[in-house]
């Protein structure tokens, strides 16, 4: 019986458990869309009509040979220019995960959508040319990843069939790295020799590689342990929207006045007190609704809507927080920033920040350093920060911000700088601890 | 719930119900784009998990190309009643009347013309926000789009310059004129749908399942027999038990033979299938950058 099932073609593959987030970034010519048009060719999730389009586009451009790049190179300008200009988003998946990947371009110019890309993942593949090794782009893009706190990185050394498959020049180039990679905070590095092109340790192990004992690229992809990118720590909830029906036939409906939003921290529960700021008011939490009926009980990040035992001052932008592990509160805020236009960050410069679903005016205050991606050393009180700088800030908001140090707490330790006029997004900022937290001991906040 | 953790359709669930908050909380006046397809159908049922208890705090609207399936406008109908939502239909063919939309000699798709049809009504009602319910897998210039996807004031994307999206942060700040289309289902793939369809029991338009139907071969595929492109003489027609795997108009939606009949006929259909869900549409295969032109041009 057992076998037969085995053999039913048309079984239905059970439901992966998890989400597994990760990009790709390396420079032009590393060849990442080759790496993730293999990744999906070899794992058999490319489709017959993909194939095909393929098979079409290599006997115009191509000369005959199926060019991998071009499943996720998708806007003519990319494909004529064989380069990525914008994240591409691809969705594969194998028995074991489902599989969200980013394709970050190496562009100088595009690194801004590194950060769009990367920012949410698990996980950073960083390529490498074997034939070049590290070059500023890797440092950049591995600096990157470590200040987005992203948990794993991969670095890939492709092209190894262009070095002979030298184990010397793998190890040469893992030596380059583990150089500046202590002056990095980032917990979990693994080095794969590969060739994305011939598809050596992407899928399928290498006959190449007789000295490299590790997992192929999907193998550790699979098998990976996600540690919850998730705070459960310190209850967070930024209130999207006011919830309160519109003469709704329900008359139990007619005073309901619920807050929605994502649990941005922690977890909740009825009957539990909650501090409503900048209210500054403690309330109990009364229910916690769903579509699906009332719970109890829940979590980051599942989105819920909240009822207060009080009728308090709580709109879009507030904060509800537990009580134990508080956040800060401040209108001076200090950042690590990642600038991505072309107009510079400048002293006295002003702009909207957006913080959880809070938009607040701020001013640069102060540009404390800027990070010197060749040799990775802050330089103090640098004049501007330009398109793809990373540095650090301080800025003054026009009202104070409840926020938790972004090492915390992803969600309620970023923000974005948008730019007044243009309404371009300029910055990414990742909020450094508070140095003063919210004050629960005080009695103003009792009701 | 003991162990705090999300599956990943719970996880797709959440991130799409933030979305949906965000554009309440930050647009005033949103609509939602919706023709009763699979998508729009999820996109939905997570609008109302986003509002509850309340009503949803936009109107739906639908281009009607006036080329659809019956069956699909008959359930879009019922199902905007159902919620009692507010449903705003602008057609094409008005559009045509009043010289919004001009179809070029010999022009019988309405691909094209659904655009300045959409545009219009976004002017008429002065949306600044329209959800939609486009996916990246479905098609790789839309692979590259954002969940908050800035419009100018002539509806054109602009994919060389678009705004990073950062963490859950999105930025919906506009000029007057200009225009966010806002896609919640853009990290779903062809399955998650059905299977959110299977785990949330929804309805959907009797085509997506098995039934029998009068089809002709053209360009590779089986196309509903119809009215508007009569089979010519020396085309191959057939009765064929069929689906849609996906819906557009009914002169370039290609059919695929299937004995699907319940929503988990189709997800086993879809593990097992070798091309993909657009495989079926001619108004994409018409050239690699199809999806790309018209979406610069102002489509969804």
């Amino acid at each position: 019986m057992f076998t037969e099932d085995l053999m039913t073609p048309s079984a239905p593959v059970p439901l992966p458990v998890d989400i597994l987030r990760f990009n790709t970034c390396g420079s032009v010519d590393d060849g990442k869309s080759t790496l993730i048009g293999r990744l999906l060719y070899d794992s058999k999730s490319l489709m017959e009509d993909q194939i095909e389009a393929l098979e079409r586009s290599a006997d115009i451009t191509g000369g005959g040979q199926i060019n991998l790049a071009n499943l996720t190179d998708g806007l003519r300008a990319e494909r004529e220019q064989g380069i990525t200009i914008d994240v591409a988003y691809r969705y594969f998946a194998t028995p074991r995960r489902k599989f969200i990947i980013a394709d970050t371009p190496g562009h100088v110019q595009y690194t801004r959508n590194m950060v769009t890309g990367a920012a949410t993942a698990n996980l950073a593949i960083i390529l490498v040319d074997a034939r070049t090794g590290v070059i500023e782009q890797s440092r950049r893009h591995t600096a990157i990843a470590a200040m987005l706190r992203i948990p794993h990185l991969v670095v890939a050394i492709n092209k190894m069939d262009l070095v002979g498959w030298s184990e010397q020049r793998f190890l040469a180039i893992r030596a380059e790295f583990e150089e500046f990679l202590p002056r990095l905070d980032i917990k979990d590095v693994k080095f794969i020799p590969m060739s994305a092109l011939n598809g050596d340790n992407v899928v399928d192990a290498s006959t190449h590689t007789p000295w490299y004992q590790g997992p192929t690229l999907l193998g550790h992809l699979e098998t990976v342990h996600i540690a919850s990118d998730w705070n459960l720590q310190g209850f967070r909830f930024p209130v999207q929207w006011v919830n309160r029906p519109n003469n709704p036939t329900n008359p139990e409906l007619h005073d309901f006045r619920g807050f929605s939003g994502q649990i941005a921290g922690g977890i909740v529960r009825t009957g539990q007190k909650v501090l409503a700021l900048p209210a500054g008011v403690v309330t109990t939490v009364k229910e916690i609704w769903t579509y699906d009926g009332p719970v109890q009980e829940a979590f980051c990040p599942q989105s819920v809507t909240i009822v207060l035992e009080h009728d308090i001052d709580v709109s879009r932008g507030s904060m509800l927080i537990g009580s134990d592990y508080l956040p800060g509160s401040s209108s001076d805020l200090q950042a690590e920033i990642c600038w991505m236009h072309p107009r510079a960050l400048q002293r006295g410069k002003k702009y909207f920040l957006k913080h959880t679903t809070h938009t607040v005016q701020v001013i640069v205050t102060e540009l404390v350093s800027k990070l010197n991606l060749a040799s990775l050393e802050s330089e103090r009180d640098p004049a501007e920060l330009g398109l793809n700088d990373i540095g650090e800030i301080r800025l003054h908001s026009a009202k104070p911000l409840v926020f938790d140090g972004y090492s915390t707490n992803r969600l309620t330790g970023s923000f974005i700088l948008i730019e007044p006029g243009t309404n371009a997004t300029v910055g990414a900022g990742m909020l450094l601890p508070p140095r003063e937290l919210v004050c629960s001991e005080n009695g103003d906040y009792v009701i | 719930m003991t162990s705090y953790h999300l599956d990943h359709l719970q996880y797709l669930e959440t991130e799409a119900i933030h979305i949906m908050r965000e554009v309440a909380g930050e647009f005033e006046r949103p609509a939602l784009l919706f023709s009763g397809g699979k998508d729009s159908i999820c996109l939905l049922r997570l609008a109302e998990k986003a509002f509850c208890p309340s009503d949803l705090p936009m109107p739906l609207l639908n281009v009607d190309t006036g080329h659809h399936f019956p069956e699909l406008n008959e359930f879009r109908d019922r199902r905007a009643k159902q919620l009692g939502a507010k449903l705003i239909i602008r057609t094409v063919e008005d559009a045509i009347a009043k010289s919004i939309a001009q179809p070029s000699p010999g022009e019988i798709s309405r691909n094209r013309l659904q655009i300045p049809t959409l545009l219009a009504a976004i002017e008429e009602f002065r949306f600044d926000c329209c959800i939609g319910g486009a996916r990246r897998d479905e098609e790789k210039a839309r692979a590259k789009e954002r969940f908050f996807s800035f419009r100018d004031s002539f509806g054109q994307w602009d994919p060389k310059n678009q705004r990073p999206e950062i963490w859950n942060l999105y930025n919906g700040r506009l000029n007057p004129g200009e225009n966010m289309r806002v896609f919640p289902l853009s990290n779903w793939t062809e399955m998650d749908v059905w299977e959110y369809i299977q785990r949330e029991n929804l309805e959907v338009p009797s085509i997506y399942f098995s039934h029998n139907r009068r089809c002709v071969r053209r360009a590779g595929q089986w196309l509903p027999v119809n009215d508007l492109v009569p089979p010519k003489a020396n085309e191959d027609v057939r009765d064929l038990v069929v689906r849609v795997r996906t819906i557009g108009d009914i002169i370039s939606t290609g059919c695929v033979e299937s004995p699907a009949t319940t929503v988990s006929d189709i997800i086993t259909e879809i593990a097992a299938a070798r091309v993909t869900e657009r495989g079926s549409r001619a108004d994409d295969k018409s050239s690699e950058a199809a999806m790309e032109d018209r979406k610069k041009a102002g489509y969804f």
